[in-house]
């Protein structure tokens, strides 16, 4: 037990999140009087690299944002232009899209659940020592994110930053054998998500509850993903266009990243608000595998976001499965979409929150202005709360279990500090 | 069917010396080198597990930073499961998320999952200059064809010993 009255605690390069980023923490007798998720991962300019570039661009260039959710990148880029085209994609190409979208969410959730975050609650220091001592548990995830590559690389050509999308659709249609095996694949797929929902079931969960409002896509009658209407759990529904009406991000000293707001109140973006404003969407079977694995209605616990994920994998593969089922060619690969001046916004669900796109097109089709707000650099604030009250409640605890304890929240959030700005320095003072 | 030459190139040709392996594959891919498969990765483990998986020879371009260093120099490591480092993580201080997971944990990991290659050879380009931009540096770009030579060496090697005398 420490009697000291100044303790500062730092965790100079946080693990197993994707990225570059540190945590602050400074208590002042018995509070904790600062902290502080410092992001240095130096900024990338990409909305500065997009202005005056052609409107056909942003799919590709904003994909090398991040080689785990390149999907979500293209996605929200292709509504964002085409809206401001007045081009709307329908039909076999959009559902084609979601396919494509499905992969990514396989693929990085998968990759979160086994080699990120079930460490943590096994008590083992990281996915290599999960790989020694339970390699079955380690196949099994990695054959089911491989399932998800095989969607990405199928559907964008290749499954790291997809070279397939384009405004209006696809470069490439797929042939029915290539879905074909991918039928397969997904049967397998299918067993693996039902057992690892079942798998982290069993996990203990730490207490903590939070009450940020939450933000996510609502989507017409199915579980949003690929389009939908932003809905806070407070604010209500608004449009795309009016998202930085409500959404306003600020500078902070301490992060390359910027924070942003939901009408001056923080707030959370990614599975725990997915669950929350949108889990009853979602088609009963999996309602019923989720209830049995313990999730209510709503959830609150930023610790319990690996169930969800596990549901949305689940989810995502039986989406996948529906889509290729249902699948007919489309007569092109792609809708034109000539250029028009204007404004355009679009918003996608990327599988760690809300993905949101706006360019200001002139009448030949060069962006004027691009604004990309993701999802980690909305949740920066949140996380920051989140972690003052979980610190709080555990400052009995020496600081090398306060500082392994408090690596384990942050990674609740999967941030992608890549995207955000890229992980974890903790630095507690305690004083 | 597993495919049973496979060449990995592993970096990003917008971070300078960083795409050496970029450069070493689009010679070879020019000049027709006769292997199974040839592809660029980002060297995020599981997906290069999956791109090894079930080779019998598997080669792994890839740039490294060295200090001290020489810029240009080539490394060729042949990995042997056997000697593996016991815990590749306890050796860095550097963030391990994915995307700062490097080879060493991919090859850790494939070990521990029996998802080796039989064969497996790393060839590494000393790089100096990682920053952002788009060119390899004068004696990083030297490098590059007597890179795509060691490569070539190997694959006829392996070829030759496959046939036999």
């Amino acid at each position: 037990m420490t009697h000291r009255s100044h303790r500062l605690l730092t965790v100079g390069s946080l693990a197993r999140v994707e990225g570059e980023g540190a945590l602050h923490i400074s208590v002042r007798g018995s509070r904790v009087a600062d902290i502080r998720l410092e992001i240095y991962e130096p900024p990338r300019y990409f909305e500065a690299l997009l202005r005056g570039r052609a409107y056909t661009e942003p799919p590709d260039i904003t994909a090398r944002i991040c080689g785990i959710c390149p999907v979500a990148y293209q996605m929200s880029a292709c509504r964002a232009v085409e809206d401001a085209c007045g081009v709307t994609v329908d039909g076999q190409l959009a559902e084609l899209r979601r396919l494509l979208y499905c992969g990514e969410w396989i693929e990085s959730h998968t990759l979160h659940v086994y080699l990120l975050h079930a460490p943590d609650f096994l008590g083992l220091p990281d996915a290599l020592a999960l790989a020694r001592t339970r390699p079955e548990l380690l196949k099994r995830g990695l054959r089911l994110k491989k399932a998800g590559n095989e969607i990405v690389e199928r559907l964008g050509g290749r499954a790291i930053h997809p070279i397939n999308v384009r405004l209006g659709g696809f470069h490439r249609l797929p042939e029915r054998a290539e879905l074909d095996r991918l039928t397969a694949v997904l049967r397998q797929a299918r067993t693996d998500a039902e057992d690892t929902l079942g798998w982290v079931a069993g996990f203990e969960f730490p207490e903590l509850a939070v009450g940020h409002e939450l933000l996510a896509l609502r989507g017409r009658g199915g579980y949003a993903i690929d389009a939908g209407v932003p809905y806070g759990s407070r604010t209500g529904a608004f449009t795309a266009a009016d998202f930085e009406s409500h959404v306003l991000e600020r500078q902070v000293p301490h992060s390359t990243a910027l924070h942003a707001e939901l009408d001056g109140r923080r707030y959370l973006t990614g599975p725990l608000a997915r669950w929350s404003l949108n889990g009853a969407l979602l088609p009963p079977p999996i309602l019923a595998l989720a209830a049995e694995a313990g999730l209510g209605p709503t959830c609150d616990n930023p610790f319990r976001s690996i169930l969800v994920r596990a549901v949305e994998v689940l989810w995502a593969v039986t989406e996948a499965q529906r889509i290729i089922e249902r699948y007919e060619p489309p007569p092109v690969p792609a809708v034109p979409v000539p250029p028009r001046a204007g404004t355009g916004h679009g918003a996608t669900e990327a599988p760690r929150g809300l993905l949101y796109h706006r360019y200001q097109l002139d009448g030949d089709g060069t962006i004027r202005a691009a604004t990309i707000i993701p999802p980690t650099a909305q949740n920066q604030a949140a996380i920051e709360a989140d972690l003052r009250t979980f610190v709080q409640d555990r400052l009995h605890l020496d600081d090398v279990e306060l500082t392994r304890q408090c690596e384990q929240a942050i990674r609740n959030y999967d941030p992608c500090i890549s995207c955000a700005a890229h992980f974890l320095d903790l630095t507690v003072e305690r004083a | 069917m597993s495919d049973r030459i496979v060449l990995i190139g592993v970096g990003n040709e917008y971070r300078h010396d960083d795409g050496a392996a970029v450069a070493v594959l689009a010679e070879l891919a020019a000049e027709d080198l006769q292997v199974d498969r040839i592809t660029l990765c980002d060297g995020e483990p599981t997906r290069l597990m999956e791109l090894w998986e079930g080779a019998e020879l598997a080669i792994v371009v890839d740039a490294v930073h060295s200090h001290p260093g020489e810029p240009g120099r080539i490394h060729q490591v042949t990995v042997d499961a056997d000697h593996l480092l016991a815990d590749p993580l306890a050796d860095s201080s550097a963030a391990a998320g994915t995307h700062g997971l490097g080879l060493g944990h991919a090859v850790a990991l494939a070990a521990a999952l029996a998802r080796l290659p039989r064969e497996l050879l790393i060839v590494a380009v000393e790089g100096t200059d990682f920053s952002i931009g788009e060119g390899l540096s004068p004696a990083v770009s030297e490098a590059v064809p007597r890179a795509a030579a060691e490569v070539r060496r190997s694959v006829d090697a392996h070829r030759a010993k496959e046939t036999g005398p």
